[in-house]
C-alpha cells in the first residue's frame, strides 16, 4: 500500500495553484475589462504599466494548473478539455489578443485604439470563459468509462453563462481595488468611485448563483441544508470581507479594499470546493479515480517540494521589485 | 463530404505549432546574446553594449510575448484534440511539462519583467542577473519539452499497460536513447537562429550607414559564433540521422527516398516520390553515397520503406523534401560562415555590399531550416505518435466532430494570422526606428512629467512609441 494519500495531497495543490491563478490573473484581467471605462488616455497607460511587469508570471499559473492536472489528475484534464472544447478555444484567443496588446499597444500610434479593443475584449472574454468553466464544473459532465461523451455545447447553459458573468464582475472587482492600491490621483479617484457599485454587482450575481447551486445538483443541496453544519461559516466569512470593502473604500484605505476582495475571492472558493469534494469530474469521478499513477505523481511532488517555494521567493521579489504607485508615462520601454 | 476529425486536428497541430515553434528558437538565441551583451556593458561599461542590449531587448519582448502566448494554447492542445493520448501519457508527460512550468516558465516570466522593466529599479548586477535568468530559462524550457518530443520519438523508460503508460525508469524515460541529439541539435538551431537574425539585421543597418560601430561590433560577434555552430550542426545532425537510423529506420528510409532495402544505395539530390507507385520519378542522384553516410561502407545496407505495409509508412514526399531543404539551408548557412572568415583580412566583411545584402537574405532562412526539420521529425513518425505504441488514430479525442475540429482551426488560423500581421508590423517598425537615440526629437513630452535624464536609460525611458525616421531611411 502507498504511504501518503498522494490523491489528497495533489488536489490541495492543485488547489492552491488554482486559486493563485484566480488572484493574481484576475486583478490584471479585471484592469482588462475595465479598460475602456477609464477617464483618459493617459490613465490607460497606467492602468496598463501597472500590471505589465508581472502578468506573464500571473498568466504561467494558469498554464501550471493546466501541466498540473495532466500530471496529478489526467482524467479531469482530458475530460474538461473536450468537454469545453469551443469555450476553452474562445479563452485561448482571449488570452492571446490580450497578451500581445501589452507589447503592441505601446509601438502602436494610429491603431493604438484597436489594441485598447483588444486588450479589453481578450480580456473580457477571457474572465466570461473561465467563469462558464467554473458554471460547467459545477453542472457536472456526461462521461462513458471515463471519456467524455457529450455534445460541442452542453456546456452553454443560462446557469454557466451567469456564472460566466459573475467571474467579470469579480475579475473587475480585483482589477479596481489594485487600482486603488497602485495608483493616485484623477484614476485612484475613478477607482474608488466604480469598487462599490462592482461590489453590488459582485454580491447580487454571487448571490443568486448561491441560491442555484443547490438545485442544480441534489449533493450539494444535501451537504448545505441537510443539517446546518460548520461550513456556513465560509459564506459569513465571505460577507464580512465584503463588508469590509465596503468600509475601507468609505474610509480612503488604499490598500485594504485590493486585500478583502482576495479574501472574498477565497472564501468564495472553498465553499464552491466543500459544496463539490470529493468530486473532481462531477457528478460521477472523484480525485481519487481522477488520479494518475502513484509513482507519476510522487516523482513531481518530491520536486515540487523544492521548487514551488523559490517560485513564491522570486514571484514576490518581482512585486516588491515593482511596488509603490505606478505614475503617469513611468516605466514602459 | 464527411469531415474527418483525424486529419483535421492533425492539421491544426501542425498549424499551431509550426506557428509556435518560430518564437521559441529565436527568443532562446536571443536571450544568451542579450545576456552577453549584458555582462559585456557591465564589464567594460561602454555605452555601445547597453545601446545593443536595449535594442535587442525590445525585438525580444515582441517575439517573446509571441512565443509566450503561442505556447499556451499548445499546453492545451493536447487535451482538446489528443484527450486520448493525453489520458495514456499523462503519467509521463504530465510531470514532465509540469517540471517545464516550475523549473522553466515562471523563471522566464518572471525575471523577464525585470529585464524589460526594470532597469532603472534595481542595481545593474541584478539587471543582468536577470538576462542570465531568462536566457537560462529558455533552455531549461527546451531540456523538457524536448524529452518529451523525444519520448515520443523513442519511447523508453515506460511500459504499456491496458493502454496507458506507466514509468518504469525516470532517467532512461527522460534521457532516452534519441534525447541527446535532439537536444543538441535544437540547441544550435537556436543560436543558429539568433545568429543569422543578429547579423542580418546589422548587415542591413550597415548597408544603410547607421550606427556603424555598434553595428559592426555586432556582426562581428555573430560571424565568429556562427563560424563555429554552422558546421558543428552538420556534424550533429549526421550523428542524429545515425540514431533515428537505428530506431526508427522508416523515417529515415522516407528521408532518403528509399523504397527498398538494399545495398549501394545512392543519394538523391533530385527527386519525385511517387508513393501511390512505391517508387521514385525523375531522379538525380550519386551513387552508393547514401549507403556511406549511413553506415560508412559503399555497400552498406540501408532499410527501404518496403519493409512495413504501405499504410504505416509516413507520407514520404514531405519528409524527403523538407529533409533536403533543411539540408540545403544548412550547407548555405556553412558557406556565409566561411566567407565571414575570408572576409576578415582588411576589415572587408563590414563594409562588402553583397556580402551584407546575402547575410540580409539568410537572416530567414534558420526559420524555414528549423521548421522543415521539425516536419521531417514529426511527418516522419506517422503513422504513430508514440513510435511504434500509439497510432495518431488512437490518440485523437473521441467527443471531437468534424465540425469542432474545422471551428477552431479556421479560429487559430484568424487569430494567428491577425497576431502575426500586427507582430512582424511592429518589429518592422521598432527594426526601421534602430538603434539610434533621438531623445531631443519630437516626443510627446509634455505630457509626461520630466524625470531624471541619463544617457544610458534613454532607449528605455523614451519608448519607441513615437518613432520618428531618419532621414536616410528608404521605403515603409
Ligand atoms: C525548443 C524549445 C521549445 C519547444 C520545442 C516548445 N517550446 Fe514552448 N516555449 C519555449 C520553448 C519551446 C520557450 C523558449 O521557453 C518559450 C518561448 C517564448 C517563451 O515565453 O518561452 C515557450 C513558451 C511556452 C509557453 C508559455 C510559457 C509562459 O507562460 O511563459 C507554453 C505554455 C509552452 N511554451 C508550451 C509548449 C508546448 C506544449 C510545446 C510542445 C508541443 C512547446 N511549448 C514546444
Ligand atoms: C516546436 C516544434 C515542433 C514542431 C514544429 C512540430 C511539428 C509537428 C508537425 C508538422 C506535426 C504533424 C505531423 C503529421 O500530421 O503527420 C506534428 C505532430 C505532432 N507533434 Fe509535433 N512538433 C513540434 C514539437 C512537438 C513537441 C515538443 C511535442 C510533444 C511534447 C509534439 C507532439 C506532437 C503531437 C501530439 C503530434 C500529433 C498530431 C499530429 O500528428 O499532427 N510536437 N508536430
Ligand atoms: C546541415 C546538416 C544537417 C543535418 C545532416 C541535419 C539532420 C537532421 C536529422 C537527421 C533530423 C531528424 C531527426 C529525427 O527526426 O530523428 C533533423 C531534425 C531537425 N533539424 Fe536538422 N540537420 C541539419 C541542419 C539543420 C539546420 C541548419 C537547422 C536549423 C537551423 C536544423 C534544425 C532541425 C530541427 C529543428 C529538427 C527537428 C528537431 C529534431 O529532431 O532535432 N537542422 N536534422
Amino acid at each position: 500500500m502507498e504511504l501518503f494519500d498522494l490523491p489528497l495531497i495533489w488536489a490541495f495543490i492543485i488547489g492552491f495553484g488554482i486559486i493563485m491563478y484566480v488572484l493574481m490573473d484576475g486583478f490584471d484581467l479585471g484592469v482588462g475589462i475595465l479598460f475602456p471605462f477609464a477617464p483618459s488616455e493617459g490613465d490607460r497607460d497606467t492602468m496598463m504599466n501597472s500590471v505589465a511587469p508581472v502578468w506573464d508570471g500571473n498568466e504561467t499559473w494558469l498554464v501550471l494548473g493546466g501541466a498540473g492536472l495532466l500530471a496529478a489528475f489526467p482524467m479531469v484534464y482530458s475530460i474538461f478539455l473536450p468537454a469545453l472544447y469551443i469555450g476553452v478555444f474562445l479563452l485561448l484567443a482571449g488570452l492571446i489578443f490580450r497578451g500581445v496588446a501589452f507589447e503592441f499597444r505601446f509601438k502602436a500610434r494610429t491603431s493604438r485604439y484597436l489594441w485598447n479593443w483588444a486588450f479589453a475584449g481578450g480580456s473580457t472574454v477571457a474572465a466570461f470563459a473561465q467563469g462558464a468553466v467554473v458554471g460547467a464544473y459545477i453542472q457536472g459532465f456526461e462521461t462513458a468509462d471515463g471519456v467524455y461523451v457529450g455534445g460541442a455545447l452542453d456546456w452553454l447553459t443560462p446557469f454557466t453563462v451567469l456564472t460566466g458573468l459573475g467571474m467579470l464582475a469579480g475579475y473587475s472587482l480585483l482589477g479596481s481595488t489594485w487600482l486603488i492600491m497602485k495608483t493616485e490621483g484623477r484614476l485612484q479617484e475613478w477607482a474608488y468611485k466604480v469598487t462599490l457599485p462592482l461590489l453590488a454587482a459582485v454580491l447580487v450575481v454571487f448571490g443568486i448563483i448561491s441560491v442555484w447551486t443547490p438545485f442544480v445538483d441534489d449533493l450539494v443541496r444535501e451537504r448545505w441544508f441537510s443539517n446546518l453544519s460548520v461550513i456556513w461559516v465560509l459564506p459569513v466569512l465571505t460577507l464580512l470581507c465584503a463588508f469590509q470593502i465596503f468600509r475601507s473604500v468609505r474610509n480612503r484605505f488604499e490598500g485594504m479594499p485590493f486585500v478583502a476582495t482576495m479574501g472574498l475571492f477565497i472564501f468564495t472558493y472553498l465553499g464552491l470546493i466543500v459544496s463539490r469534494w470529493p468530486y473532481v469530474v462531477p457528478p460521477e469521478y472523484t480525485l481519487w479515480d481522477a488520479a494518475s499513477a502513484y509513482e507519476s505523481q510522487l516523482f513531481l511532488l518530491l520536486g515540487l517540494l523544492f521548487v514551488i517555494p523559490i517560485v513564491l521567493v522570486y514571484t514576490a521579489w518581482t512585486y516588491w521589485v515593482f511596488r509603490g504607485k505606478v505614475r503617469a508615462g513611468e516605466g514602459y520601454h | 463530404m464527411e469531415l474527418d476529425p483525424l486529419i483535421l486536428s492533425r492539421i491544426q497541430f501542425a498549424f499551431v505549432v509550426s506557428f509556435h515553434a518560430i518564437f521559441p528558437v529565436f527568443t532562446i538565441g536571443l536571450a544568451s546574446f542579450i545576456a552577453v551583451l549584458e555582462s559585456l556593458a557591465f564589464k567594460t561599461r561602454n555605452p555601445i553594449w547597453e545601446k545593443l542590449s536595449a535594442f535587442w531587448t525590445k525585438v525580444f519582448a515582441v517575439v517573446f510575448g509571441m512565443g509566450v502566448v503561442s505556447g499556451i494554447v499548445m499546453s492545451f492542445q493536447f487535451g482538446t484534440n489528443w484527450s486520448n493520448f493525453a489520458q495514456a501519457s499523462a503519467n509521463y508527460l504530465g510531470p514532465i511539462l509540469s517540471y517545464e512550468v516550475v523549473t522553466a516558465f515562471f523563471l522566464e516570466a518572471a525575471f523577464l519583467g525585470v529585464l524589460l522593466f526594470g532597469r532603472d529599479k534595481v542595481p545593474a548586477g541584478v539587471h543582468l542577473f536577470a538576462a542570465i535568468m531568462v536566457a537560462t530559462g529558455t533552455f531549461i524550457s527546451s531540456f523538457w519539452i524536448l524529452s518529451a518530443n523525444s519520448w515520443m520519438q523513442t519511447p523508453a523508460g515506460t511500459e504499456l499497460r491496458d493502454g496507458v503508460f506507466y514509468v518504469t525508469s525516470w532517467s532512461e524515460a527522460i534521457f532516452n536513447p534519441s534525447f541527446p541529439y535532439r537536444f543538441l541539435h535544437m540547441a544550435l538551431a537556436s543560436f543558429l537562429t539568433g545568429g543569422f537574425v543578429v547579423a542580418g539585421v546589422s548587415a542591413w543597418y550597415l548597408l544603410k550607414g547607421r550606427e556603424v560601430e555598434a553595428n559592426r561590433k555586432a556582426l562581428s560577434m555573430c560571424l565568429w559564433l556562427l563560424l563555429i555552430i554552422a558546421p558543428a550542426q552538420a556534424v550533429v545532425g549526421d550523428f542524429h540521422g545515425l540514431n533515428t537510423l537505428e530506431h526508427q529506420p522508416m523515417k529515415v528510409a522516407a528521408m532518403e527516398g528509399n523504397w527498398e532495402t538494399s545495398r549501394n544505395v545512392p543519394l538523391l539530390l533530385f527527386a519525385i516520390p511517387d508513393q501511390e507507385n512505391q517508387t521514385n520519378r525523375f531522379e538525380i542522384a550519386i551513387p552508393s553515397l547514401a549507403s556511406f553516410i549511413l553506415t560508412h561502407e559503399w555497400d552498406g545496407e540501408v532499410p527501404g520503406l518496403n519493409e512495413v505495409a504501405v499504410e504505416e509508412q509516413p507520407p514520404v514526399a514531405i519528409v524527403f523534401w523538407s529533409f533536403r531543404i533543411m539540408v540545403g539551408l544548412g550547407m548555405l548557412m556553412i558557406l556565409f560562415a566561411v566567407t565571414g572568415l575570408v572576409l576578415r583580412s582588411g576589415g572587408r566583411y563590414w563594409r562588402t555590399g553583397w556580402y551584407l545584402q546575402g547575410l540580409r537574405f539568410m537572416s530567414i532562412a534558420p526559420f524555414f531550416a528549423v521548421l522543415t526539420g521539425w516536419f521531417v521529425t514529426e511527418v516522419g513518425r506517422a503513422p504513430w505518435l508514440v513510435q511504434g505504441m500509439m497510432t495518431q488514430a488512437q490518440s485523437v479525442t473521441p467527443s471531437l466532430t468534424g465540425g469542432m475540429a474545422l471551428f477552431t482551426l479556421i479560429g487559430y488560423i484568424v487569430v494567428y494570422g491577425l497576431v502575426f500581421s500586427a507582430g512582424v508590423y511592429y518589429l518592422m517598425r521598432v527594426l526601421y526606428v534602430g538603434l539610434e537615440d533621438r531623445h531631443d526629437e519630437d516626443e510627446h513630452e509634455a505630457e509626461r512629467p520630466a524625470r531624471p535624464l541619463s544617457a544610458t536609460h534613454v532607449p528605455f525611458e523614451y519608448g519607441d512609441d513615437t518613432p520618428n525616421k531618419p532621414a536616410n531611411q528608404g521605403g515603409h
